[in-house]
């Protein structure tokens, strides 16, 4: 599904991944960790195509992500679900709008049901927010918000970076329960998060495989977690 | 770009145009510059129009006539005066050709000495109205001719002093031209500057609509959109009040020469609605331009 061979990627002087492979197969779920500053938002961006290898081959979906033009990274960024750390919402759009920011760019916004998005955010547990617009929001419904708008196109790939960063033990655990609930529809799911209590408290719930960024390298994480 | 694709952009889609911030000093800046451009254009459409009635009318007025002037003694004004209209009735191309009444020279004077000149006192030339006919007079032949025959006649066929009258009002006219073709440049100018700050300010919303898998036409037409019909609403407020400007200079009168023919006639007045579709084009181009440009740059 997506595909990291030999992946290396300078800014500046530094290197910050150096020859990381990397393979997320349909359905899988993975943890990515590692200590602030080790390059796992910059490998989450390489998956989505915001940023670009300096060397080495990526591919998702069988398409080499460097050989697509804007219009073709649109499309796959369609297929790749994306949450980030600070969310990054339209300050002057309700949550509503927001959340239905994609279908409205993939030309799907005529033919969404209100329906279909309030079940959605009720999943997430928005229901009754609508209408509030994002700097109203907590920081866990920020989080939430940007889950659902993640996943309104029912992407193939779900990538989260610091999805707890800025909750509480009890949200962060809701939000990892429905990521867990999102890979148990089907999808693919990679967790960037230096929060080792949170992959622990995974464990029970899902198969999940642990990926540890050290030294710009990626490694499979022992048992030492 | 192909029809289709003008007409997608150009639909109005209030869902997609929302993502776009409805504020911002870009807002008043188009819809002013756009009106301002707009009224200033109905003015130089005004002046080009008006120039342009006036060369013709100068050029057709005065091109299929000339005037005869006889300057003799008095005693032989007369017999000059009529061996000059027998040579003028030999001439091939001259229609017609009436010497002035001695009232329709007094007419002729009195703006310069007053309605009271005693004509008859003074050695006033005895003037000869000439009317072109086919083939067209050869000024060159009949000087010839009216030198051997009438020795005072002096032939103004008036290309002396409407050339240059004619030049000067076609400049004019090129003039008005040449100011609607830079006041489109610089609308476009101010609309891409402007475009381009509503570009620069909203780079965290193009970003957020790239990452949930937006095409650069889909970014490109809500800043397009909102700049063409700002265009076109400023354009047709500042067209509202050239108009009203136009309509409340004075009436175009004989006495009033050109000054007062500042206006449009006929057909004319419908050439001004085409001012806010030419500024909707313009601001069509120069926003889908620069938005190609930012976004190719914040790629």
């Amino acid at each position: 599904m997506i595909e990291l061979e030999n992946v290396s990627y300078t800014y500046g002087d530094g290197e910050l991944l150096s020859d990381v492979s990397l393979q997320l197969q349909p359905g899988s779920f993975h943890f990515l960790t590692g200590p602030s500053g080790a390059g796992k938002t910059t490998l989450l961006k390489l998956c989505y195509g915001a940023l670009l290898p300096t060397s080495g081959r990526l591919n998702a979906f069988e398409q080499d992500i460097a050989r697509l033009d804007r219009d073709q990274m649109a499309l796959l960024r369609r297929r790749i679900g994306v949450v980030h750390q600070d969310c990054r919402f339209l300050d002057h759009m309700t949550l509503a709008e927001n959340v239905s920011l994609p279908l409205m760019v993939s030309g799907k916004g005529e033919n969404a049901q209100k329906e279909d998005l309030l079940e959605l955010l009720n999943w997430v547990g928005l229901g009754t927010r609508l209408d509030a617009l994002p700097p109203e929001l907590s920081g866990g419904e920020r989080q939430r918000a940007a889950l659902a708008r993640a996943v309104i196109l029912s992407p193939d790939v779900v990538l989260a970076d610091e999805p707890t960063g800025n909750v509480d033990w009890e949200m962060s655990q809701r939000l990892l329960r429905l990521l867990v609930e999102l890979n148990k529809m089907g999808k693919t799911v990679l967790i960037a998060t230096h929060d080792l209590s949170l992959i622990r408290a995974t464990k029970s719930q899902v198969q999940a495989r642990v990926l540890r960024i050290s030294q710009r390298q990626i490694q499979l994480a022992g048992a030492d977690l | 770009m192909s029809k289709g694709t003008i007409r997608n952009m150009l639909t109005r889609d209030k869902r997609a145009d929302r993502v776009v911030p409805p504020s911002g000093y870009t807002a008043q800046l188009t819809l002013f510059v756009s009106g301002a451009m707009a009224f200033l254009a109905v003015f130089a459409l005004a002046l080009s129009l008006a120039s342009g009635r006036l060369a013709d009318r100068w050029a057709s007025e005065l091109a299929g006539a000339a005037t005869l002037r006889i300057n003799a003694p008095a005693e032989q004004l007369a017999a000059q005066t009529e061996a000059a209209l027998t040579v003028l009735a030999q001439t091939p191309g001259v229609a017609s050709a009436r010497a002035l009444s001695a009232e329709e020279q007094v007419a002729l004077l009195s703006p310069w000495f007053g309605p009271d000149l005693p004509l008859d006192t003074l050695p006033v030339p005895q003037l000869i109205e000439i009317v072109e006919g086919a083939p067209g007079l050869d000024a060159t032949g009949l000087r010839l001719r009216l030198g051997a025959e009438v020795p005072g006649a002096v032939l103004d066929d008036h290309s002396r002093w409407r050339e240059p009258l004619v030049d000067a009002a076609t400049s004019l006219r090129r003039l008005g031209w040449v100011s609607i073709l830079l006041i489109g440049g610089a609308t476009a100018a101010m609309i891409t500057l402007a475009a381009n700050a509503s570009l620069a300010a909203n780079a965290q919303i193009i970003e957020v609509l790239r990452l949930v898998g937006a095409r650069d036409r889909f970014i490109a037409s809500a800043f397009v959109r909102r700049f063409t019909y700002r265009a076109f609403f400023g354009a047709l407020v500042g067209v509202l009040f050239g108009m009203t400007g136009v309509l409340l200079l004075p009436e175009a009168s004989e006495e009033g020469g050109f000054l007062t023919g500042l206006g449009f006639q006929g057909g004319g007045w419908l050439l001004p609605a085409l001012i806010p579709l030419l500024g909707a084009a313009v601001a069509f181009l120069a926003t889908w331009t620069a938005a190609a440009r930012k976004l190719k740059e914040l790629s």
